[in-house]
């Protein structure tokens, strides 16, 4: 059953792990699932974002616009998360996200995802926590990257 | 208007009321004799004798004497019925048509109110008075005359009767009328009193219940519900006391009066039995004199009852033509009579404003001193700070308003004394928010052009009689007798000929406002009614072969999975997917087909019936899992589920029972409504998985049936789908894209309107789709289209009639930077060589302008170039600088 499968997907990622299955139903049942062909952008930088995509098949890579031209900093794959930052706060796209394969994605838009995170506060506490280990993350790579610095 | 009801009455129904009168009196005596008859009938040709004898010249037997007679009766009877049957059908139809011309001239007086007045009054507050509160006056207007005259004939009839038979028992009888005729006046006038309250404070009322209507956005948003419920309360209470105290009076008066009917009777029996035993009076002449007592009661009473709604109708009459007389209405020869000629204008015209002035009431003057003189070939903006008289200033150069002092005129002829055709068909007039109709845009754009019926309607001999006996009626009322079915449009004004030509004008106004693409858009979307599409659809399916060419060439990846008779469509529903066509009517609309026998019997032979119910109780399982822990009130249910949060409880219960009973075990009509799930599936959106090859392919069997076995009655409710055939029930965009969009292709929709685009472009009718967007229904006040819309709707009105002198107020204000410098062009650009007065919400938008007209507090204080004011250092810079 397709649903089921993008039940699974969704349980795959940390974001949703501890969310019971029959809210991560809703979620997948209320979301599009889209399709991009091999060299579609999933989201453009600079562009509002209105969705967050997670990816259930294919493969994609993600892109920083330089003043050398496009850079790339990351791949994604399956069960990868991508556009989250931009639905939480309302900042342009940090990067661009380009179908390197044909990619199959839950699409979650802004509305729906805040809706969600309205009705079922255990989202919220889990997003919380994910954030947490982001900044704990961040800030353990800036206090090396100063250490770096002192250092060299 | 006639200050009084009767005025009214009279002056417009004076020969038919009279009419009726003589009438009436002639029923007189068919009446009397109609009761003398039996009298004759019983003494003379039952209990008679010294038969046979002769009637006109006939000899008759007792028995034909007494048939004769009888006969006669009957006959008297059918004359008397046929008399008030005459009198009572003309009095309703003299009613009707008073009523009917009352309405309209109420309607017609709106009409003339000058501006100001409808800032004041509430559309709550005049609605009623035109629909319910004149509608009881109609019967009192038939009434007026004949009732009154009919009952007091009786009345004195019966008077002089007893008088005659006994003088002291009669004077007995009537002597307590002179009080009852003193007294219940008198109390009738407070209860009058109070019904002219009732009916104010119930106006109030209703104005307020619109005016929450109109505001509900901000009752919502500040929470203000309570506080208008209990404003509501308490009017409710006022009205309601003063009802109360209606009740109160009218059933004292009642009481009163019954009380003196009473006590008539007492005199009877002590004065009466008095003389009698004295043996002064006959017992006879008592009961005849008692009986006909009796008879007068229901004349008296009727009497009384007319007196009530006459003084009813007497205040709403004054009432409602009170609120119909407001000072300073337009004068009716100005705005209903068509002038023999009409004083040309053209480029060399002048419009000028010498010292002028404009107040709206004694407190509020917002132009004080408006000087200003232009030619109607020169562009002049104004500008001026917001509250300083330039709007006004803007009305009254539009003559929507009329100056209140100093001079105001047009090649040397006051504005006040135009024709309000001279501006309504030479000039233009753009406010802050469009007027629009709740019509299609076509309609809303040949408003301008339509000032009085131009060439008549074809019509066949009968229909022409028809419309002839319409307008005969009409004028008995009064009524405008010119004909809402003629074609009104002024042809010559738009410079184009009637027909294409026009469509063509219209469609290039719009596009020079900006609404092409919206017209396209919406062409795309609307369905073309049945003569329209029947020179398109060759075209339209032309446009469906290239489209289908376009897509085979890329087509793993299309966006759209076109329609084939012989194979199921993913992206749309089951029900579309059974039925392979667009249903005509309720019979086979998607809620119904559960319940439709003949699609049961459709599947049950496509072996699906079970199949599909089975799905459906799946269906509901799952709604019933993912929304259990749902709000109801939730905008996901409206969104996604497939159930309506008042029905989850119920397919809950039948899950529940199913899950115990299995299918087999439910009632028909649950088994039915679980049938109906699944037929809004659409496998690629909802990914339920529910429906298999299987199933599809059964499903392409019920098709087949489904079109087969189609009974002869159902035909008409369906229209099939057929790859070479135009589906007229379908929008435009589905007739060329014949398919769906496929769901979950990144971009699909873009792509497909693209590939639309293309294709729309390659067979020529781009022009043709936007005509075809010329009958969108743009809503109530234009609620369908945006702001923008709006306004840029308004303009091409304006521009469409191709004005003499174009006055735009404020008219940019809310609308979006790009649409406002489109509009300023297509203007100015449409106007060229002919005059406009453009009042600007801001100052720097005068820059274009060849000439700037500075207004503050009330007067024009500046006038010049842009450099020059901005030079200057004077107000205008002032502006600009803030």
């Amino acid at each position: 059953m397709a649903l089921n499968e993008e039940v699974e997907a969704l349980r795959a990622i940390p974001l949703f792990q501890r969310i019971e299955a029959s809210k991560l139903r809703l979620l997948a049942f209320t979301s599009e699932r889209v399709r991009f062909e091999p060299g579609d952008l999933v989201v453009k930088q600079g562009d509002i974002g209105d969705a967050a995509y997670i990816v259930l098949e294919g493969a994609a890579e993600v892109l920083v616009d330089t003043p050398q031209g496009p850079l790339k900093v990351a791949d994604v794959g399956r069960n990868d998360i991508v556009g989250e930052i931009a639905i939480l706060i309302d900042v342009p796209r940090t990067a661009t996200v380009r179908a390197v394969e044909a990619v199959t994605a839950l699409r979650i838009s802004k509305e729906l995802f805040f809706r969600l995170v309205a009705e079922f506060p255990q989202m919220a506490v889990e997003i919380m926590r994910e954030l947490a280990h982001r900044l704990d993350r961040t800030t353990n790579d800036l206090r090396e990257a100063r250490a770096q610095l002192a250092a060299g | 208007m006639e200050k009084t009801i009767y005025g009214f009455v009279f002056r417009h129904s004076l020969a038919q009321q009279l009419f009726l009168l003589a009438l009436t009196v002639a029923s007189f005596p068919v009446l009397y004799v109609s009761l003398e008859l039996p009298k004759q009938i019983i003494n003379d040709a039952i209990s008679g004798s010294g038969f046979p004898r002769s009637l006109l010249g006939l000899e008759l037997g007792q028995i034909e004497y007494l048939m004769v007679l009888s006969f006669a009766f009957l006959g008297l009877v059918l004359l008397n019925g046929a008399f008030k049957f005459a009198i009572n059908t003309g009095k309703g139809r003299l009613g009707e048509r008073l009523l009917r011309r009352l309405r309209y001239d109420l309607y017609s007086r709106l009409l003339r109110f000058p501006l100001p007045v409808f800032k004041r009054t509430g559309q709550g507050e005049i609605i009623p008075m035109v629909t319910q509160e004149v509608e009881p006056l109609g019967g009192f207007m038939g009434d007026a005359l004949a009732q009154p005259v009919y009952q007091l004939g009786i009345l004195v009839t019966i008077g002089a009767f007893m008088l005659i038979q006994e003088p002291i028992l009669g004077l007995a009888a009537l002597a307590l009328y002179p009080f009852q005729m003193y007294a219940i006046p008198k109390l009738q006038r407070r209860v009058t009193a109070l019904a002219k309250q009732r009916v104010q404070h119930v106006r109030r009322l209703s104005d307020r219940i619109g005016e929450s209507i109109s505001t509900i956005e901000a009752v919502h948003a500040d929470d203000g519900s309570n506080r208008l419920r209990a404003d509501i309360a308490n009017r409710l209470g006022g009205i309601y006391d003063i009802r109360f105290e209606i009740f109160r009076r009218k059933f004292f008066i009642k009481f009163l009066n019954n009380f003196l009917a009473q006590l008539t009777p007492f005199f009877f029996y002590s004065i009466g039995g008095y003389l009698i035993i004295e043996g002064r009076l006959s017992f006879g002449a008592m009961v005849a004199v008692l009986a006909a007592y009796k008879d007068m009661s229901a004349p008296w009473k009727e009497l009384l009852a007319y007196y009530q709604q006459q003084a009813d109708a007497r205040i709403k009459y004054d009432q409602v033509v009170q609120q119909f007389d407001p000072p300073g209405m337009i004068d009716e020869a100005l705005q209903v009579e068509e002038a023999e000629a009409l004083p040309e204008i053209g480029p060399d015209s002048r419009l000028a404003f010498e010292n002028a002035a404009y107040a709206e009431d004694e407190i509020s003057q917002p132009v004080r001193s408006a000087t200003l003189s232009l030619g109607l070939d020169e562009h002049v903006a104004i500008v001026g700070p917001s509250g300083g008289g330039k709007e006004e200033l803007g009305l009254l150069a539009a003559r929507l308003a009329v100056v209140t002092g100093g001079r105001a005129h047009l090649d040397g002829t006051a504005l006040a004394e135009l024709p309000q055709a001279v501006f309504g068909r030479r000039a233009a007039y753009v406010g802050p928010s469009a007027s629009l109709f709740n019509a299609s845009l076509r309609e809303n754009l040949l408003f301008g052009l339509r000032h009085r019926p131009l060439r008549p309607a074809e019509a066949g001999p009968e229909e022409a009689a028809r419309r002839e006996a319409r307008a005969a009626e009409a004028r008995r009322s009064g009524n405008s007798e010119e004909d809402i079915g003629a074609d009104w449009v002024d042809y010559e004004a738009a410079g184009a000929a009637p027909g294409e030509e026009m469509v063509r004008r219209m469609v290039e106004v719009l596009t020079a406002v900006g609404l092409d693409d919206d017209l396209y858009t919406l062409g795309l979307r609307g369905v073309l009614d049945g003569d329209a599409h029947a020179g398109l659809a060759g075209r339209v399916l032309e446009a469906r072969k290239a489209l289908r060419s376009r897509l085979d060439a890329a087509d793993a990846a299309a966006p759209l999975e076109p329609f084939d008779a012989d194979a199921y469509n993913v992206n749309a529903t089951l029900a579309e997917n059974l039925l392979f066509g667009a249903p005509i009517g309720p019979a086979f609309q998607v809620e119904n087909l559960a319940g439709h026998p003949f699609v049961r019997g459709v599947l049950e032979e496509a072996g699906l019936l079970d199949r599909l119910e089975g799905i459906g109780l799946q269906v509901a399982k799952i709604m019933v899992e993912l929304f259990a822990d749902i709000d109801p009130g939730h905008e996901l249910f409206q969104q996604f589920s497939f159930i309506d949060a008042d029905d989850l409880p119920d397919f809950r219960a039948i899950a529940a029972r199913a899950d115990r009973l299995g299918l087999e075990g439910l009632e028909a009509e649950e088994r039915e409504r679980l049938l109906g799930l699944p037929f809004l599936l659409i496998p690629e959106r909802h990914r339920l998985g529910l429906i298999d090859d299987a199933i599809r392919a059964d499903l392409l069997t019920a098709r087949r049936l489904f079109r087969e076995r189609l009974p002869e009655a159902d035909r008409a409710s369906v229209e099939f789908f057929d790859a070479d055939r135009y589906t007229a029930r379908a929008s435009l965009q589905d007739n060329i894209l014949f398919g769906r969009i496929r769901h979950g292709q990144a971009h699909g929709a873009a792509r497909v309107s693209a590939l639309l685009g293309e294709v729309v472009d390659e067979v020529g009718i781009r022009d043709a789709v936007m005509e075809a967007g010329l009958a969108f229904q743009v809503g109530i006040g234009g609620s369908r289209l945006t702001q923008t819309q709006r306004q840029k709707l308004a303009f091409a009105r304006a521009l469409l009639k191709r004005p003499a002198l174009l006055v735009v107020n404020m008219a940019t204000a809310g609308v979006e930077r790009v649409a406002r410098e489109m509009l300023f062009l297509a203007a100015r650009t449409a106007m060229e060589g002919r005059g406009i007065v453009w009042v600007l919400e801001a100052p720097e938008l005068a820059e274009s302008f060849p000439r700037i007209v500075a207004v503050e507090e009330g007067r024009t204080v500046e006038d010049g170039t842009y450099e020059a004011l901005r030079e200057a250092g004077g107000p205008f810079a002032r502006l600009l600088r803030q």
